[in-house]
Formats: C-alpha cells, structure tokens, sequence
C-alpha cells in the first residue's frame, strides 16, 4: 500500500481521465463528417462511468479517441484527453502505444478482432505480459494462467495451450478480458465487453471489474447498450445521442428518474421478466446519418415532448438537481415552476425496498 | 398464439450428440504421453419443437447452444441421434441433393450482422442469393420485386437494395439478414443471438419485427440468447441446457415463476437487477465445470447446493413433472423445496 506505483492510486481529488469539448471528424470526398461534437466528461479514479445510447451515437469513436486507436481516417479535431493529467491525444504513436498496453487496457467487442487465430491463447497472454511486466517465461505462464481463472475459465492450466477457435465465444470474450488486464493498467475501456456473455459469466466478469476499481483504484469506461449491467456496475452513466451527451449523471438518477426524452424512451424498450406485452415500447425511427443531422435538437424527428425551440436551437448541458441534461424541457428558468412537483413523489417512490 | 396440440411437432430431437477431438497434435501425444482428449459439446439432447412457437435455449456459455444451432441446420454432423424436421430424419439423409429442399425451409440468423453479409455484394444480392440457389423465381424482374417486398416486409425501403452493408447501421443490418433469411420462404428459423450485438432500443425494433413476422408468415423459432428477459418476452417454452445436455424445459411462465431444477433457479437468480433495489445478484457458485471431463453422475452436482450421494454417481434422466421436463434426482424424490416466485415488475419499468 505504501507503494504508489504498486497500488497505482493516483493523486485523490483529480480526475483520473478528462476528457474536454473531443471533436471527431470524418474527412470525406462530400465534406467532413463531424461523428463526435463537443464531448466532455471525467472519469475519477476507481470509478465505473457507463455510456449507453443506440448505435453510431458515438460510444465507440469516443472510447477509440480515448486509447488511441482512431481508425484514419477519423481524427481528433478537437479538443483535449488528459490522462492523470498529462495529455494523451497528442502523442506520438511509440509513446501512444506504450500508454495503451501499460496504462490503458482496451476490451472490444468483437474478440476475433483482438485474438490472433495463428496463436494459443497461453502465447498471446505471455506474450502481452512479458511486453508490459518484468517476468520470465515461467513467472508470466503462472500469471497468465491466475489471469484465466479470474475470469472463470474452467480448467486453465489445461486451456491455455488451446487456440481461439476451440473456445466458445463466451470464452474468447474472457480470454480478451484477461488480455486487456495483464498490465495491471489505470484506466480499462471496455467497449461491449459482456454483450457475447450469458449472465452468470456476467456477474463474475462485472464482480471482477468492480473489485479492480476497489482494490487497485481501476477506472472503468464501461461502454454498453445492456442496462442492467449499467444499473449494478456503473456509478455515474452518460447518455449518448448522434455524437453528443445527451444525459449524465449518478446512475441510479438516470436510470429510474430519466429526465431526457430519449432516455425515457431507451429505458422503455429494455423487456423485463415478468413484463407481459406483446410488444415492446420502440422509440420509432432511427438515429440521424452523421450527413443528415437536423438543426436545433438532433433528437426532434423523434421526440414526443417536441416543441418550435427544438427545431431552431441546439440545447447545451444544463445542471439538473445531480444530472446534466442537453433537453430545452429541463432549462433552468423553464423547469422551475414545477420543479417541486415530481420530485418529492420520485423520491418516496424510489426509496430503498429493504 | 395458435392451437399446437393436434398438429404433429415441426421439429423432434432425441439423443442428440456431438463429440469434438481436441487432443493435442499426435506428435506430443506420442512424445508426451498425452492422452486423446474429446470434448463433449452436445451429450444426450431432446426436445420438440411445435408449430408455429417459439423455443428458446438458455444456458451458461460453452454449454453447447450453438453447437445444438449449427447440428440443426446442418453446419455440424451429429456424433449420434436424430433431428427430425417434420418427419424427416435430417441425420439420416447423406447427400446435399436430398438435403435441399429441406434446408430451404430452415434459415439461421447469426449474431454478427456485420461478419455475416458478404461486404462486397449490394444488398440486392445478398438477399436475392437464396432465390437464385434453390431456384425459386426465374426472372430478372420478377426476383426484384420479391427482394423489394422482403425489404418492406423487415421495415426497410426497397431503394436500399442498390446500397452495400456498410452503409447501414448494426440495427439495419440485422433486418437485412432477417430478409436473407425469410428470401427462401422457410418455415423455421434459428436464431443464434438475433440481438445481442444491438443496443435496447434496436433490440426491441427487431424483437418487434420478429413477433410480427412470427404472427404474418406463422414461423417456428428456435430463439437462442444469454439474455433472460428477452428470451421471457419471445418465447412460448425454454430450454435450460447445462454442459451439454438439458436441465430443464418448461413453458415460459412456468419456468420463470415455478423454477425445479437447482441450476434453473440460480440461473434466474442472476438475472441483473433494474429496480435498483440493492439485490446483489448471487455470484456463480463454484467452478463452471469443464465439458472435456465432467463430473460424473448429474454433472451440476459440484455446484449444487441439493447434490446427494446418489447425485454424484448416476446421472438424472428427464422426468415429467407437472408441465415440465426435469432432469434432477432431487426434484424425482421430491427432496427439493418448492421455488415460487412472483411475476412482478418495477413499477417504474412499467410506467
Ligand atoms: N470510418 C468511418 N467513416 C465514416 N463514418 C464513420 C466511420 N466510422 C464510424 N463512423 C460513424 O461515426 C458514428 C459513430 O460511430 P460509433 O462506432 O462510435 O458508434 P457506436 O455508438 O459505438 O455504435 P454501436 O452501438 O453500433 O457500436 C456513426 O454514425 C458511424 O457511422
Ligand atoms: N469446432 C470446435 N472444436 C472444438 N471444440 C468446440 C468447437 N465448437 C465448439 N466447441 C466447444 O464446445 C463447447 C460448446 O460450444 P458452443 O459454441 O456450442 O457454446 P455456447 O453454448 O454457444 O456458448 P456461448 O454462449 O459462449 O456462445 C465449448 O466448450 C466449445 O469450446
Ligand atoms: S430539446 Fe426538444 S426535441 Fe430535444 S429532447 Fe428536449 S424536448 Fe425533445
Ligand atoms: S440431480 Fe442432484 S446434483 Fe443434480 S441438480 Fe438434482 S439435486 Fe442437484
Ligand atoms: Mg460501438
Ligand atoms: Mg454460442
């Protein structure tokens, strides 16, 4: 404990990533595609921000901006990522890499992308191991192998000389998962990394990351479209809509007392056992192109609670109670003279059942 | 939902296996003494699968799911036993020719939209492929109507046939397949995690599309997920299938309130928690066994809280009960406490 560069515990009160106004663009043969607009949060030391939001919102552009590995040619065009307080979005690609495989651990979703077909899985661990940490061949087949029971991998030492494809896909998606933690790294972008896993596997791999953050001070950016991994995981969640937030805050806040629009309708689709319905709730129509963003509020082609200011004006964050909301409904001097109402019945409904 | 009892089922499974080698390469198992190593993915598989339902399989990865999937639509041959799709003894039919007016009738969704449509074809194709294959329309113009229909008929436009896959979103993508698949009119679909790839909101378009489908063309599926409120929402019976064989099948209702087998009920035990009501979900108990050698008699014995002598060396058959299939010695014997559990949802989720 005495020993920052054993516990990696960075300096309390500072963020451990900020992330400030981040602008990715697209340049193409029509013009430039701006797919992230003026993104900014933080993440502090241990902590799990979740972000959710329908597909091609952004989520993976801003957690691939976050480690470096922008596909060109997507760039950064904007705006700062600091890690621990030095930036990192300008850094060469050397230095860029050492920081992802040391500092940063990256989880994708698609773990045939990040496993090498060509290699047991016990060469890829050692291998990315020996890179990163001062072991031997021996020290890092015996980490490798404690790696691959952490994530619940039946019978390790037996697995490891396998290759990819003689695992499920549950599997490989917690072989990627031990890959991304070999390091030991500060900050873990997980991007979908339990969309392939059955729920059991879920809770164990969602147990793991929590207690990294516990223990080890770990940041997570969670990113994910299952809420019910957000509910347990994440301790703030941010909302995300065609390249902007739409909605952050604590996640039991937004989660039961949604105050965007879009969020009511994302937390209305998600089935639920015992929910007898035909059919689920659907937020209609699809998010915009990135060519095709209407003006004002980029959600009002779709938005129920719609108005003329939302055609016209494009709305910024404003503070609401513990969340920041991009909604014209939720502008101070607007939602004040009925703030008082909702609020209290919100609260007596959503106290603790015991 | 129709009435499926007077009807013969669509599809009959009974002792299904499927063995895969997976011994290290012959020159270690010779230098090294190494024994040959057989892993039994799918080991004594049966179910029914009716008119016009939809049958889910549920279970821990690496359970065999999949491999169930793939052995029903023929992308595996069966170590031993039967699939019999209305009537036919697929396994027992050798060549493709005698194959192929059978698999016309059956399609698979993958879960992967993006790795399962060729890149490099228009969409127009992609969907068209299956036409042209089983040869079911002839005539240029006549099979551009047909794919424009489909394209309506999954909620795209049929302008969006000239377009390749990557100009569409993952959502997009999955409707195309689902286009793909419905192109040679079948009867049955396996779903092989149809929406886990996609975020909530897209999942509930394509499960809503899916019901619809469903009710339009009256479809069999054979729905696969890891995601129990999806699989509560869609299905009519579900499966719960533990290291290659099957737990427990039950109507949906009756599974998630009234759960018998041990490893049905901590499977819902982990269902994640929305209401944000505190509930820690229950961490896996003990270590997810390993299919190359499991444990003797009922293999869910090391982590069943209920495993008696008895349990560890014979290994359950599946038994009625009441509108169940159990494979359990405890739920034979009546030893187990009943497991009831109310139906209810957040207020909050329901609003
Ligand atoms: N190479 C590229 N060229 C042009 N546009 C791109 C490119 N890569 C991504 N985009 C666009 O950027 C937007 C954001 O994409 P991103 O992958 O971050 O979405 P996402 O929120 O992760 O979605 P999903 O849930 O589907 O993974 C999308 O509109 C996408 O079409
Ligand atoms: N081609 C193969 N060669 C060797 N082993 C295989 C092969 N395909 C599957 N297996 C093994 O068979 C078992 C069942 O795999 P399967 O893919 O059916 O699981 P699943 O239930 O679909 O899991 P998941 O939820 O992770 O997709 C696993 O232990 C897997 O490693
Ligand atoms: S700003 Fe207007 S259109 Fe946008 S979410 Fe709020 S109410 Fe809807
Ligand atoms: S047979 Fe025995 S060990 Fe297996 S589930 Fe039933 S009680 Fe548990
Ligand atoms: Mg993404
Ligand atoms: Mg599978």
């Amino acid at each position: 404990m005495s020993d920052p560069s054993l516990t990696n515990r960075p300096p309390a009160n500072r963020p451990l990533l900020q992330v400030d106004n981040l602008v990715v663009e697209f340049p193409t043969r029509r013009g430039v595609l701006r797919a992230i607009d003026d993104v900014s949060f933080h993440i502090d030391p241990g902590e799990v921000l979740g972000v959710v939001g329908e597909s091609g919102a952004g989520k993976s552009l801003t957690g691939a901006s976050i480690i470096g590995l922008l596909e060109p040619p997507g760039r950064v065009a904007g705006g700062t990522i600091s890690l621990d307080g030095s930036r990192i979005d300008n850094l060469p690609p050397d230095k860029m890499r050492r920081v992802r495989g040391k500092q940063i651990g990256a989880i994708f979703q698609d773990p045939l992308t990040s496993l090498n077909p060509l290699y047991s899985v016990g060469q890829q661990l050692i291998e990315t191991i020996t890179t990163h940490l001062p072991m031997n061949q021996a020290e890092a087949r015996k980490r490798a192998i404690e790696l691959l029971a952490e994530v619940g991998i039946p019978a390790p030492e037996r697995r490891i000389d396998q290759y990819p494809h003689q695992f499920s896909g549950g599997m490989r998606q917690r072989v990627v998962i031990a890959l991304a933690l070999c390091a030991n790294p500060r900050l873990i972008v997980a991007d979908e990394p339990t969309t392939a896993l059955d729920v059991s596997i879920q809770a164990q791999i969602i147990a793991l990351l929590k207690r990294l953050c516990r223990d080890h001070g770990t940041a997570v950016m969670l990113i994910t479209h299952d809420m019910g991994v957000i509910a347990e995981t994440a301790d703030r969640v941010a909302v995300m809509y065609a390249g902007r937030i739409a909605e952050i805050g604590p996640v039991r806040q937004v989660i039961k007392h949604a105050l965007h629009p879009y969020t009511v309708g994302l937390m209305g689709s998600i089935p639920s056992v015992g929910m007898d319905r035909a059919r689920l709730a659907q937020i209609d129509g699809a998010m915009p192109r990135l060519n095709a963003i209407p003006q004002g509020c980029a959600f009002n082609p779709r938005c129920p609670k719609v108005f003329e200011r939302c055609r016209v004006d494009r709305p910024d964050l404003m503070q609401s109670g513990p969340t920041q909301v991009a909604c014209w409904l939720h502008e101070p001097q607007r939602a004040a003279p009925s703030a008082g109402r909702p609020q209290n019945a919100a609260n007596a409904a959503g106290g603790r059942h015991g | 939902m129709a009435d499926t009892t007077q009807e013969a089922p669509l599809l009959k499974i009974a002792g299904l296996k499927r063995y895969f080698d997976v011994s290290p390469p012959l020159l270690n198992r010779i230098l090294e003494r190494q024994p040959r190593l057989t892993l039994r993915a799918v080991d004594g598989v049966d179910f029914t699968i009716n008119r016009g339902e939809t049958f889910s399989i549920v279970g821990e990865s690496g359970c065999g799911k999949s491999t169930v999937a793939r052995l029903i639509v023929g992308l595996y041959r069966p170590t031993a036993g039967s699939i019999v799709f209305d009537g036919v003894d697929m396994s027992g039919l050798q060549s493709r020719k005698a194959m192929a007016p059978l698999r016309r009738r059956q399609q698979m969704i993958f879960q992967d939209p993006y790795a399962s449509l060729n890149p490099r074809w228009r969409v127009r194709d992609i969907i068209a492929e299956p036409i042209r294959a089983f040869d079911l329309i002839q005539g240029s113009d006549k099979v551009a109507a047909r794919v424009g229909e489909l394209l309506r008929q999954v909620g795209l436009s049929p302008v969006d046939g000239e377009k390749y896959p990557h100009e569409f979103s993952g959502g997009q993508r999955q409707r195309i397949s689902i286009a793909r698949a419905l192109a040679s009119q079948p009867e049955f679909l396996v779903c092989d995690e149809p929406t886990s790839a996609l975020d909530v909101s897209v999942q509930a378009q394509i499960l809503n599309l899916m019901k619809d489908l469903q009710r339009q063309l009256r479809l069999t599926y054979l729905f696969i997920s890891h995601n129990l409120a999806v699989v509560y929402h869609i299905s009519d019976h579900v499966a719960v299938m533990y290291l290659g064989r099957i737990a427990e099948v039950a109507p949906t209702r009756s599974l998630f309130s009234r759960p018998r087998h041990p490893y049905t009920r901590m499977l819902l035990d982990t269902i994640p928690d929305l209401d944000m009501t505190g509930r820690q979900r229950t961490p896996v108990a003990g270590e997810v066994p390993n299919p190359i050698n499991p444990p003797p008699g009922c293999s869910f014995h090391p982590r069943c809280p209920f495993a008696n002598h008895r349990c560890k060396r014979e290994q359950p058959q599946p038994k009625q009960v009441d509108d169940a299939l159990v494979a359990c010695h405890g739920v034979e014997e009546g030893r187990l406490p009943p497991d009831t559990r109310p139906l209810t949802v957040a207020p909050s989720l329901t609003a």
